[in-house]
């Protein structure tokens, strides 16, 4: 309850959120890898879902990106509930997806990656190569215009190279909720820095980001709210600008909200 | 010093120019490589057997020879590139080659009452043929990608079911001799296109060379992508259509065999002029066949969503699931592929043979893998051509029918394929660490 009433909307309070996620549950054999929780997003925001391992982050956005859909509880976006199942759902609403494990088909090109699923096909029914090409080298040279690899498979691109062959399937296809699971856990400072640039770049467009990480800094400079999941259960979002870095720590590890960390527990996690 | 300079700089600067030109061609260098290690193969051969391997006749041999394992082939790369296996095409071509022998030997013939030779019991028989092969690989692909069962597995048993269904059907006897235009699909001089055929078909593929290439270059054109250099373009489009001429031009120069010569000249009335009648022989029917696959399953590899989600799955199974591929129903199709092209090549062998026996096929599967692991597929997923397949089943047949040529013991004709797929392979991914 106090986890809502913390969460203060920050726009249009009227309009209804980008993404709602209510009462999601995802069990995997009698373990509750996600209980209960209730999160949101709005068009232009980034939401920061942090937690220790096993927390149940990456579950909890699987069954929004249709990869894993939930047991329990309800999607709704733009005000209307949906059924994700697959995700070709996902796409279909929009939400596009960067895997934690840089999810590419190593074997084969950026533009073949790039439209996975999704090919442009010529009239007689193949796949129409050259389209794919020239579009990838436009979206490419919008986001990353020093990328000239188009004909090597995506095997033997840097792994920033690679992230950003990731995000152009996004930005080609128009997301309009777009989730980050550990986008930068791959990559080196100078890349996570590019990546970081593509996120307020892409949210300034108006698209709604799910941010997952666990690092705390990353989440403090990209994220509107933060959301911090424990053992499955959300322990509540939190505005960024009012809480401080050991706060979020404290939710992460010991559960609290920050008005219910008494000061001995907050020292003792200080130190 | 100055001169020593020049000379150092020299040799370099031609590497680069000389790498930088072939870079140009756009070519698979391991194809290349496959290329020039037959060459070397069939000269090597050459040599020890005194002139013998380079002869049209070998050569003409040699193609029909390599026909069946390497229509198999083409399907086996697909498979192993998606990460599964095969082992039971072997006895899936015993089983198929036995029903089609039993269907144009006895059931159309006695059960329908219909008569031997009859013109329409090929055309029958074959496509009875293929949609059974395609049906046991979907049998068995469904019950890798649906059933969750390891395709090892799965195509271990159906490599002892079919080969038992295959000894069941006729309780191990052998059906011969097989319907007489059957018989024209597995080659022999009958079997073959002749001198003018041979050459329309030579003609047919080089225009296709010469359309594809500038096919490919309008396109690249219009979307404003850098062009080949147009002379490598040109050098690509006489290369190749210099293969054509000489490989047309070699099974042109095989003729018939004196006697069956003799007996169609009898047949035909025509008189035999002194030194024998000269019947050009030609592209045999199972090359034909296997050209013709090779092409159909390239362009099914390289140009069509089937191909590219066989490639993706297998350099990223879950990469491809989360993209929204269908990977079940694509695996599934390549057992089924697999399935029709075991069935392809039990014509080919069958009619061959001209009989069907319930112990054809017995073993091919491991030759067929040879073929594809020789030809640069790899058993990590999602690498490997069908081009390279089919060269790597010429290899194969290169090597046993020059070991037969020179007269080496069968058992180390044995021991050298087996030493030269590690050997291969073991090349391969040397190559592949030097140069990621």
């Amino acid at each position: 309850m106090t986890a809502q009433n913390l969460s203060a909307s920050g726009t249009a309070p009227t309009a209804p959120p980008l993404v709602e996620m209510r009462n999601i549950s995802v069990s995997f054999g009698g373990v509750h890898a996600v209980d209960n929780v209730t999160v949101d997003l709005r068009a232009g925001e980034v939401v920061g879902l942090v937690g220790g391992n096993g927390a149940g982050k990456s579950t909890l956005i699987r069954a929004l990106s249709g990869a894993h859909p939930a047991d329990e509880g309800e999607i709704w976006i733009d005000g209307q509930k949906v059924s994700i199942s697959s995700p070709h759902d996902a796409r279909k609403y929009g939400i596009e997806t960067i895997y934690q494990t840089l999810a590419l088909a190593d074997n084969v090109d950026a533009a073949a990656n790039l439209f996975l699923g999704r090919e442009i096909m010529t009239r007689l029914g193949s796949l129409n190569d050259a389209a794919m090409e020239s579009a990838t080298r436009e979206v490419m040279g919008r986001l990353n215009p020093k990328f000239q690899n188009f004909k090597v498979p995506v095997k033997s691109l840097s792994g920033g190279q690679r992230q950003s062959v990731a995000i152009a399937r996004a930005v080609h296809f128009n997301a309009r909720i777009l989730i980050m699971d550990e986008p930068t856990a791959a990559l080196g400072p100078a890349e996570t820095e590019q990546v970081r640039d593509l996120v307020s770049q892409l949210k300034a467009q108006g698209i709604g980001i799910f941010l997952i990480s666990h690092d705390i800094h990353d989440v403090f400079d990209l994220a509107d709210r933060i959301s911090v999941m424990l053992q499955g259960e959300l322990v509540g979002t939190v505005d960024k600008d009012k809480v401080t870095k050991d706060e979020v720590l404290a939710m992460i590890i010991i559960g609290k909200l920050p008005e219910e960390v008494s000061e001995t527990e907050m020292a003792k996690l200080i130190k | 010093m100055q001169a020593g300079q020049t000379k150092e700089s020299r040799p370099d600067a031609t590497m680069r120019s000389v790498r930088s030109s072939v870079a140009s061609l756009e070519v698979d260098f391991r194809l290349l490589g496959m290329v020039a290690a037959l060459a070397v193969i069939w000269l090597i051969f050459n040599v020890l057997s005194e002139g013998l391997f380079l002869t049209p006749r070998n050569l003409w041999n040699l193609s029909v020879q390599s026909s069946a394992v390497a229509v198999m082939t083409t399907g086996m790369v697909l498979i192993i590139v998606s990460r599964n296996i095969d082992l039971s095409i072997g006895s899936v071509l015993g089983f198929t080659a036995m029903v089609m022998g039993l269907l144009q030997r006895e059931w159309i013939p006695d059960g329908l009452g219909l008569g031997l030779n009859q013109p329409y019991t090929w055309i029958i028989v074959v496509l009875v043929g293929l949609l059974l092969g395609a049906m046991i690989g979907g049998l068995q692909g469904f019950f890798v990608a649906f059933g969750g069962v390891p395709s090892f597995v799965v195509t271990l048993g159906g490599l002892l079911i079919w080969r038992g269904a295959a000894f069941l059907l006729a309780s191990g006897r052998t059906i011969a001799p097989l319907d007489s235009t059957f018989q024209l699909l597995g080659g022999g001089p009958k079997g073959s296109l002749g001198e003018t055929l041979s050459w329309v078909v030579g003609g047919i593929a080089i225009i296709a060379i010469g359309v594809g290439l500038v096919a490919g270059r309008r396109r690249r054109q219009r979307y404003g992508f850098p062009l080949r250099p147009i002379w490598a373009d040109a050098i690509l489009g006489v290369i190749g259509s210099l293969l054509v001429v000489v490989a047309v031009s070699v099974v042109n120069s095989y003729p018939w065999p004196p006697v069956l010569a003799e007996a169609y000249a009898i047949e035909h009335g025509i008189t035999i002029p002194p030194g024998g009648l000269i019947i050009p022989t030609g592209i045999a029917i199972p090359v034909l066949i296997a050209i013709g696959i090779a092409v159909v399953m390239t362009w099914l590899a390289t140009r069509r969503r089937f191909g590219r989600y066989v490639y993706s799955i297998g350099g990223n199974p879950e990469a491809a699931v989360l993209a929204g591929v269908n990977t079940r129903w694509t695996i599934m199709r390549t057992f089924i592929a697999m399935g029709v092209l075991a069935a392809v090549a039990a014509v080919i062998t069958t009619a061959r043979l001209n009989a069907a026996t319930s112990q054809l096929g017995v073993g091919v599967e491991l030759q067929v893998i040879a073929a594809a692991v020789i030809g640069g597929t790899s058993f990590s997923g999602g690498v490997g051509t069908i081009a390279g397949g089919v060269l790597g089943a010429v290899v194969m047949q290169s090597l046993a029918s020059g070991m037969v040529l020179i007269g080496v013991d069968p058992a180390v004709q044995d021991m050298v394929a087996g030493a030269v797929l590690i050997a291969a392979v073991g090349f391969d991914s040397w190559l592949r660490r030097r140069r990621p």
